[in-house]
């Protein structure tokens, strides 16, 4: 008799601790796990670093693939310049898109998540970028673009134990890039072009696909 | 049977509760107003939910001033850590048998 009063209890009790269960699920990647990074965003960086990469194609042409780079200090400055302007509005435009994207999943943009999630990834990445300045001023360009994918790699799959969407394996990926680029520097341009432009848009238009399209589907 | 319902634990038998121990199960520290907002809870009802539970030693509470506001930062204890899985094994193991 208690055995049945037990069983019966147990079956209506199921819905509720189902229900239980998949809001703990939620709970959890929604208090430790962003949301709202922007597939698109991706896929326009990737867009800007090949712009930004055909400038300077078109500035160094007749030394690309020869292992060596000799600058004058203009070109030199412009070169810094593209880049910066490449960093400056892919940054931009996944600030932009990505408030956009967490405004409509009512996800907070900047509160202890974010701000962990852009100590992590900010770490390893200025380390590399100051480190990358301090190779340059001593005009070792060899291995400028190995050290950009590499550390840029380390910075995303750092950063990625805080988001959703994959982007541990966008930062393996880079830094293998890197370690193949440091093994024959003569390809470091092309190789940053694969890193920072193809990469970004495939990774880009996965996560798109995967993520935004279907809006409801994948978003807890 | 019985066994089972031994490890359902009343100090998580409800909603905000157990939605506290699933924040705090996968974040260092979470502070009050955060907990809030991802419950969606009222000043009141979240405060004395969290009372209850840091009155068995299941979460830590940590006053502190940010500047001149008050600042409230909870974590999960070790007991509350064990506690919690025992709670979520025994969940699973329900919803499995029956």
């Amino acid at each position: 008799m208690f055995y049945f009063v037990l069983q019966s209890t147990l079956s209506m009790n199921k819905i509720d601790y189902l229900n239980d269960i998949s809001e703990i699920k939620t709970l959890m990647n929604r208090s430790s796990k962003f949301i709202s990074l922007s597939g698109l965003s991706g896929i326009l960086a990737g867009c800007f670093a090949l712009i930004g990469a055909s400038f300077a194609y078109w500035l160094v042409s007749d030394q690309i693939g020869t292992g060596f780079l000799i600058l004058d200090y203009d070109t030199f400055l412009l070169l810094l310049l593209d880049l910066v302007l490449v960093t400056l509005l892919s940054v931009g435009s996944a600030i932009y898109l990505t408030t956009k994207k967490a405004k409509k999943n009512n996800q907070k943009i900047w509160d202890s998540l974010t701000r962990r999630l852009l100590f992590n990834f900010l770490v390893p990445l200025l380390a590399g970028g100051v480190y990358t300045l301090i190779i340059l001023m001593q005009e070792k360009y060899g291995q400028t673009a190995a050290l950009m994918l590499l550390f840029y790699g380390l910075a995303l799959f750092n950063a990625s134990k805080y988001t959703i969407g994959d982007i541990k394996y966008l930062g393996i990926i880079q830094i293998i890039l890197g370690l193949l680029c440091a093994l024959v520097p003569k390809y470091g341009f092309w190789f940053w072009v694969l890193g920072f432009g193809v990469m970004h848009i495939i990774y880009g238009s996965i996560m798109f696909y995967k993520y935004d399209k279907k809006p409801n589907k994948n978003q807890i | 049977m019985k066994n089972i319902l031994l490890n359902i634990n009343k100090a998580f038998d409800h909603r905000i509760r157990l939605g506290i121990m699933s924040i705090l199960m996968v974040n260092e520290s979470v502070d009050f107003t955060t907990l809030k907002d991802l419950l969606g809870a009222t000043d009141g009802n979240l405060a004395s939910h969290t009372k209850a539970l840091e009155k068995v030693g299941f979460i830590k509470v940590e006053k502190q001033f940010v500047g001149r506001k008050p600042n409230t930062k909870y974590s999960v204890t070790k007991i509350g850590e064990q506690e919690f899985k025992k709670h979520i094994e025994a969940l699973e193991k329900i919803i499995n048998k029956t």
